[in-house]
């Protein structure tokens, strides 16, 4: 942030003089004012209704909410997916960091942009492409059925959409910070005769520690609370097939508000634990800069 | 791996390392997203030519493309000046504030789009003062465009806030002691700084919004020719079991999206040239 202060000590100085870098108060009064009023309208306003509408029938159906059978089975699917996906997804991250951030390869740039390509596929074109391998007109469809495995329109095919989806988080947050830390560490640990997986656990693992746990965050969010892609592949089959977020479309759509608001109230509480985590884990990455 | 394709290093697990992430990369990624190419070569050009513009079709590209850039407009003007605000002045819960962009990254689309639905219905907190006006928000394209404008929000704001942050103060002094006024100086010295991320950021917010499904299909009343997004219709073929169909319409959207990610790496690259200068 640029500081606007001057030294008192000149009261003589034109305070056209002081304003030199920055904008007459009545101006930055004005951008405030408009910028505040965007996030109200936009980010405030709807994070607070859904609280209002979960309660707007009292707290007694509010809880009432999280007594069905159903909403607790798409709880309990939501933390498997993620607990599923979040862990692959972070081996894969630790593993493509090491070898793009730390080797010098042909090819390398092209390696992260294929990293990268989920975030460029909408979520509902990363549901279609799992029915297209494993729906019973995909490629995989007819020995599927044959065997009696069922991928689309089960847990698996909710699974892998998730991890399709959430697939770059990790190793985006972890390739630019070690490719800036670099080699040398590592090099002097493993002359002064440490083992490679020494070198890793006591060296480049304490090194990244809260980007790592920044990207788990962010790809935790993600899996929780992905829809679209989940939705192609999951079936909708109540108690069964749906997350969190495909209960909250079946509640609304039956005119349940209070319940759909109820079980989108969860997933705004893990929003603002997660912007929470975020904030921290920001600080944190600042104050080790700083030292 | 061949010495002339790796620079000698030594560290060990490259070889490990790479064939995992190659591995995993193909598994979760590739080989599924190729089933997109295989599956609308089966069409024929004719016929493939015929799914991707017919009339319904057609509008849904129209409605998608005029909404998702609308969006990225409106989040390109506010996203600066949010952005602005936050690296520039000072003001009471700022950190909050700076926390709360972030929320439409982390809140799952389909709370998003039903709590917007609920303020923009007619007799919504919002929609009660818009409907006497005459503006109808919910199941309209204006809704999806608010829709669109929520989930694209925070792109804008955090590719500018760290140039903006990084700008140096002397360049504005400089500015300032040669007799530029306050507008000049931003006009001519900040903002051709801020241009490149400010791109960047608003075809982030357009590629994201384009592909967006949760937040708007509450929203957007799904009437075929007014209100039914591309996305939608590709789950709706995919329901009647017209997978080609499906397919094909995901592979137009699949190009331009890439098409779109070319033109951000060229950004990068121009304004990594500019201040190379």
């Amino acid at each position: 942030m640029v500081s606007t202060t001057t030294a008192p000590s000149a009261p003589q100085a034109p305070p056209t003089l002081r304003r030199a870098t920055t904008e007459p108060p009545w101006v930055q009064f004005l951008l405030i004012g408009t910028a505040l009023a965007f996030c109200v309208l936009f980010l405030i306003v709807p994070l607070i209704a859904v609280f209002s509408e979960a309660l707007a029938k009292g707290v007694e159906l509010y809880f009432a909410a999280f007594q069905d059978p159903d909403a607790l089975a798409a709880v309990g699917l939501t933390l498997l997916t993620a607990a599923i996906s979040v862990p692959l997804n972070l081996v894969f991250g630790v593993a493509a960091a090491w070898c793009i951030a730390k080797f010098d390869f042909a090819g390398k740039n092209f390696l992260l942009t294929l990293v990268d390509l989920p975030f460029s596929v909408s979520p509902v074109i990363a549901g279609v492409i799992f029915v297209l391998m494993f729906g019973s007109q995909g490629w995989f469809g007819p020995w599927l059925s044959d065997n009696d495995i069922k991928i689309i329109f089960a847990v698996p095919g909710i699974v892998l959409a998730t991890t399709f989806v959430t697939f770059p988080f990790i190793a985006r947050e972890l390739i630019p910070l070690m490719q800036e830390q670099g080699t040398e560490q590592e090099e002097t640990a493993l002359v002064l005769g440490a083992s490679g997986w020494q070198t890793f656990m006591r060296i480049t693992l304490p090194n990244v520690r809260w980007a790592l746990l920044y990207g788990v965050i962010l790809c935790n969010a993600r899996a929780m609370g992905e829809f679209g892609a989940v939705s192609v592949v999951s079936g909708h089959i109540r108690g069964l097939t749906n997350t969190m977020p495909l209960h909250v479309e079946i509640l609304y759509n039956e005119y349940n508000f209070v319940a759909a608001f109820a079980v989108s109230s969860l997933l705004a509480v893990l929003a603002l634990i997660t912007l929470l985590l975020k904030s921290f884990i920001e600080w944190r990455i600042e104050q080790q800069h700083q030292e | 791996m061949t010495l002339t394709l790796k620079k000698y290093s030594v560290l060990p697990g490259f070889g490990l390392s790479l064939g995992y992430t190659i591995f995993y990369l193909s598994l979760i990624v590739l080989i599924p997203l190729s089933t997109i190419f295989f599956k609308t070569a089966t069409l024929s050009w004719e016929r493939f030519w015929e799914v991707v513009t017919d009339p319904r079709v057609i509008a849904s590209y129209q409605l998608t493309f005029g909404a998702s850039l609308a969006a990225a407009l409106i989040n390109a003007v506010f996203g600066l000046l949010v952005a602005w605000v936050l690296v520039r002045y000072s003001f009471p819960g700022k950190r909050i504030f700076d926390a709360l962009v972030d929320l439409p990254f982390a809140l799952p689309t389909a709370v998003a789009g039903i709590a917007l639905t609920t303020l923009y219905a007619p007799n919504g907190w919002l929609g009660q003062y818009l409907d006497p006006l005459g503006i109808k928000v919910a199941f309209t394209p204006l809704g999806i465009m608010i829709a669109l404008t929520f989930i694209g929000f925070p792109f804008v704001v955090r590719t500018v806030q760290p140039v903006l942050q990084d700008l140096e103060v002397e360049v504005e002094e400089a500015a300032a002691c040669l007799g530029a006024n306050r507008w000049q100086t931003f006009t001519r010295v900040i903002f051709p700084n801020l241009f490149p991320p400010l791109l960047t950021g608003f075809t982030l917010a357009f590629a994201r919004a384009l592909g967006e499904y949760g937040s708007v299909v509450f929203i957007s009343g799904n009437m075929p020719f007014k209100t039914e997004i591309t996305s939608l219709l590709i789950i709706t073929k995919l329901e009647q079991y017209d997978y080609a169909g499906a397919t094909a319409i995901a592979l137009v959207m699949l190009v331009v999206s890439f098409s779109l990610i070319f033109v951000i790496n060229l950004i990068q690259r121009w304004s990594i040239q500019r201040y190379a200068k």
